[in-house]
């Protein structure tokens, strides 16, 4: 339990702290803190397939197209700090937050929970692809093709293409074309 | 209280911080990161299902975060391309100048 | 004081150390970069020495410590340590010349502003080495070997502002890539075969005599036995790394970084690891021996590849007029004797040559560097000369190199692996031919190393630089002075008695006596290459840049095509790059002429349904659609309204909405 509280603590505080700090490289760093937080849960909860794919996904990945976005997105050094929000929404923000965290912890303390398993369920990397390939065969080739389709999407969406020039061009037709991301996207190909 | 309750917790106030962030922050790239938290809070609440649930099929769990782990990947990469396209569009990434669509 | 196998590690980790704290150095900590790579360094060998001592008082056994690295559901991956005689000489070779590679990179790179970054890629090279060295795991030496790959990649390209060096950079990673490739290919293989990649694990391990008889029983592909195809697939990887015909390419190449490097890779660690690695899995390698109708053997390929990379890389080493592009190639030709050492079965004699050739090619490398600090970075021969008188102390190290390398007979220990070598060749059942190679390259050896000296060292200064040159200083000559008594000492390995030999492989049984008419032809035939290149190089030395070489004179066109290194890499360019080109184009066609036609059959297809559908459309169906579209205009004009555009609006909705929700289910729900 000592290890539970730590964890937790570790999550939450770092969560925070990620998500009020100024500087968004910072905020990013801090956030590859909460997610190997995540994956030690993941660990502790014996689920270790799990455990080492976030650390693969998020901290290796994720962590790393934030970083690229955060550095593609600013003009300068000091570009990095954010404006401060404003007053209002912030408030609004926390009473949201807090609603929906005493909603959700109320609705989790008066619920009364079989009593489960003492011991972790038995699973292991074999297992876990014998069920991949077996009956959820098919959502993983569903996935396979939303990975693909979000890949080649992100990639069209991100490059940068040449657009029509405005000024020079006679039809308005075109010109609102040119506007268009669908078909920019084609006269980039 | 039972371990399940404790972990449930922990995910709701995982969920709670990421909803906050995402609600708070203007800048588009930490809204994105709020909605990875909430996200994460949800993988949590599965494995705290799977290992603490009563009776839970062997692999059930895990294969839904898996799934939900590559559904993240996916949102992360379509997200971020999002936030440059809109970068190279108005030259900056406040979320909520991005309203050229409204109606 | 005894070595604890468990604290093997160490000698590899002490230089990652030192690289981690290069890493975090900042430009100006010179003294603590450079210190603790060098610290480290020295830590290394004396552990090493230790290891040696422990290891030499049972030579025939094989101390492990394995240990469980991850596991994953039933299947456990082990790696582990593994002490043997070929171990510690290795480790103790490795941290020496390590070492005084690293105190002579303290003077040759004084000037570079990123001096702490090449001691923190330093440290990781020689970091890699070690722990191919002292695995007992071939996944520990793959994970090792592509360090390696890295840790040159970096190096090579130090001064990656020359375009020059960041290509040869490239070319070194992809060429060796290659054969890694075929590594892996083999180590997966392995690991279906065996369930294991422990060397020696108690009589589990690979390299233990259950698995390898349960190894060429089975066959594959073309009656191979499957420990031959294995063998052979991870010789690729050894082929690519020590550069071996034909993907030799990259090593003259390399030549583009730091002349501390070339020293390092050429010498101690990077070309080395090939030839360790072969020792290493001899076992391996030679089980199909037992079989009596295999169709190939894998040392067969072996001795080819050898014999073929040793003459070949000493014909094109006459022909070079880069200094460091000669000594690259007579690395070439060098390693060709060790891999043709291996091949004939030899591997004790592939071993003393890696480890005196390691010595004096560190010597020769970094007295090559002391005369292009000396000379303003001219590496061009035939713009040097006359150096002789000035820089005498890397004049007389230097001769000292070349007389090792060249098989200058009884004081050099160069003389003594070379013997081993070609007596083996000799032994060979199998085919006299190795051996014809083995001698031809003795007599190019001896030649182009006295054209090398007599360019650099003797005649007339032909350039501006080679004038003003001085000795250099106590840090670089140091070095050289050490490597140069290395040098000598080492013949004490092989002569008066084969020390080396049977601490090496104690079982197998002692050689019978050499007989002397090898011995004799061999040293006649150094004494015809030196010969030939005195008559040619000193008898009348080079008295401006531009003279041609007199063998260009004599022959020009074969002159020409050695110095276009036998254009291989216009060979790979006009087959490899053209047939991925000629692919590429097929491609095109097909999806031009094929694809494309069915494309447009159904895009003219579409054409006329959608004439008929305009026609039916325009006057039937539009009417009525305008009256609805009208409707529906409207409605979506009303509802557009709350599209505010403001993303965080959305959200807040959203969560308040779902807070109500549960509020809803919680205080009015069912309970």
């Amino acid at each position: 339990m000592l290890s539970l509280s730590l964890i937790a603590a570790l999550i939450l505080t770092s969560a925070a702290v990620a998500l009020s700090l100024r500087n968004l490289i910072h905020s990013a760093l801090v956030l590859i803190v909460t997610w190997l937080g995540v994956s030690a849960f993941y660990l502790w909860a014996g689920a270790e397939f799990v455990g080492f794919a976030q650390i693969l996904l998020y901290v290796g990945a994720i962590s790393m197209v934030v970083l690229f976005a955060v550095l593609l997105t600013r003009r300068s050094m000091d570009e990095a700090r954010v404006q401060p929000s404003s007053l209002r929404r912030v408030i609004a923000a926390v009473l949201a937050g807090g609603a929906l965290a005493g909603v959700l912890a109320g609705a989790v303390l008066s619920t009364r929970f079989l009593p489960g398993a003492g011991r972790p369920p038995e699973i292991n990397v074999r297992q876990i692809g014998l069920q991949l390939m077996g009956p959820h065969a098919a959502s993983l080739l569903l996935v396979g093709v939303l990975l693909t389709v979000a890949l080649i999407g992100a990639t069209v969406i991100a490059s940068s293409f040449e657009r029509d020039d405005v000024s020079s061009d006679p039809d308005p037709r075109a010109r609102s074309r040119g506007r268009l991301p669908s078909n920019s996207g084609d006269s980039h190909v | 209280m039972n371990p399940l309750q404790i972990c449930l917790l922990i995910s709701c106030g995982l969920f709670a911080i990421g909803l906050t962030a995402a609600l708070a922050r203007s800048n588009s790239i930490l809204v994105l990161l709020g909605i990875e938290l909430m996200l994460n809070a949800a993988n949590l609440n599965f494995i705290a299902f799977w290992r603490f649930g009563p009776s839970p099929a062997p692999a059930s769990g895990v294969i839904f975060v898996l799934f939900s782990l590559a559904i993240a990947a996916a949102e992360a990469a379509v997200g971020l391309a999002l936030v440059i396209a809109v970068y190279r569009h108005q030259k900056n990434i406040r979320l909520k100048e991005a309203s050229r669509l409204k109606g | 004081m005894s070595f604890s196998v468990q604290l093997l590690w160490l000698i590899p980790a002490l230089p990652l150390a030192a690289a981690a704290i290069g890493a975090l150095t900042p430009r100006g900590g010179r003294t603590l970069a450079a210190g603790a790579a060098i610290a480290a360094m020295l830590g290394s060998f004396v552990l090493s020495c230790l290891a040696l001592r422990t290891a030499l008082v049972d030579p025939s056994a094989h101390l492990t410590h394995n240990f469980t690295w991850f596991a994953f559901g039933s299947e456990a991956l082990q790696l582990g340590w593994l002490l043997d005689p070929l171990t510690a000489f290795m480790c103790v070779m490795v941290t020496f010349v390590g070492s005084l590679i690293f105190i002579f990179s303290t003077g040759y790179m004084k000037e570079d502003a990123n001096f702490t970054r090449f001691f923190c890629f330093l440290s990781l090279f020689a970091a890699a080495m070690l722990g191919i060295l002292v695995a007992n795991s071939l996944l520990l030496v793959f994970v090792s070997w592509e360090l390696v790959g890295l840790a040159s990649y970096l190096l090579i390209g130090f001064w990656f502002h020359k375009p020059e060096a960041a290509a040869a950079a490239k070319k070194a990673f992809i060429t060796t890539r290659i054969g890694d490739l075929g590594f892996l290919l083999g180590l997966l293989w392995l690991y279906h075969a065996t369930g294991s990649l422990l060397f020696y694990d108690n009589g589990a391990g690979v390299l233990e005599a259950d698995t390898l008889s349960l190894l060429i029983t089975e066959t594959t592909l073309g009656g191979l036995a499957v420990s031959t195809a294995i063998g052979l697939l991870i010789f690729c990887g050894a082929i690519g790394k020590s550069g071996q015909f034909p993907l030799h390419v990259w090593l003259p190449d390399a030549m583009e970084g730091p002349t501390p490097v070339s020293a390092l890779i050429h010498a101690a660690t990077m070309v080395a690891a090939g030839v360790f690695l072969i020792a290493r899995i001899y076992p391996l390698m030679s089980a199909d021996l037992a079989l009596p109708e295999a169709p190939v053997n894998a040392l067969t390929i072996v001795t080819a590849i050898g014999a073929i990379t040793a003459l070949m890389g000493a014909c094109i080493a006459v022909a070079q007029n880069d200094l460091k592009r000669v000594l690259a190639f007579s690395t070439v030709s060098q390693l060709g004797y060790m891999m043709l050492a291996l091949g004939v079965g030899s591997w004790v004699a592939a071993i003393f040559h890696l480890l005196t050739h390691a010595f004096f090619k560190a010597l020769l490398f970094l007295g090559a560097g002391s005369v292009i600090h000396a000379a303003h970075h001219e590496q061009d021969i035939r713009r040097l000369g006359g150096l002789a008188p000035k820089m005498k102390l890397t004049f007389a190290t230097f001769a000292i190199g070349m007389m090792a390398l060249a098989g200058v007979p009884f004081l050099f220990s160069g003389f003594w692996s070379k013997e081993a070598i070609l007596h083996a060749a000799h032994a060979w059942p199998v085919s006299q031919l190795p051996l014809a190679f083995g001698l031809t390259a003795v007599v190019l050896t001896a030649f182009y190393m006295t054209r090398l000296v007599a360019e650099v060292f003797f005649g007339q200064p032909r350039s501006h630089a080679a004038e003003h040159a001085h000795e250099s200083s106590a840090t670089m000559t140091v070095p050289l002075v050490l490597l140069a008594v290395a040098t000598i000492a080492l013949s004490l390995l092989a002569w008066p008695t084969p020390w080396l030999a049977q601490k090496l492989d104690p079982l197998a049984h002692t050689e019978a006596a050499h007989g002397h008419g090898l011995m004799i032809l061999s040293i006649a035939l150094v004494g015809v290459g030196l010969g030939l290149g005195a008559w040619i190089y000193l008898r009348k030395p080079r008295t401006s840049a531009d003279a041609a070489d007199p063998l260009e004179s004599a022959a020009p066109s074969a002159f020409d095509a050695l110095a276009r290194r036998l254009g291989f890499d216009e060979l790979y360019a006009a087959t490899f790059g053209r047939l991925f080109f000629a692919l590429a184009k097929l491609a095109d066609a097909f999806d031009r002429l094929v694809w494309g036609g069915v494309v447009r059959a159904v895009a003219a297809l579409g054409r006329w349904i959608g004439v008929v559908n305009q026609e039916a459309e325009d006057n039937v169906l539009n009417a009525g659609f305008d009256s609805g579209s009208e409707t529906l205009r409207t409605g979506g004009r009303a509802y557009s309204a709350t599209q505010t555009g403001d993303a965080h609006g959305y959200l807040l909705t959203m969560a308040v909405a779902f807070v109500l929700l549960v509020l809803v289910l919680v205080i009015g729900g069912a309970r």
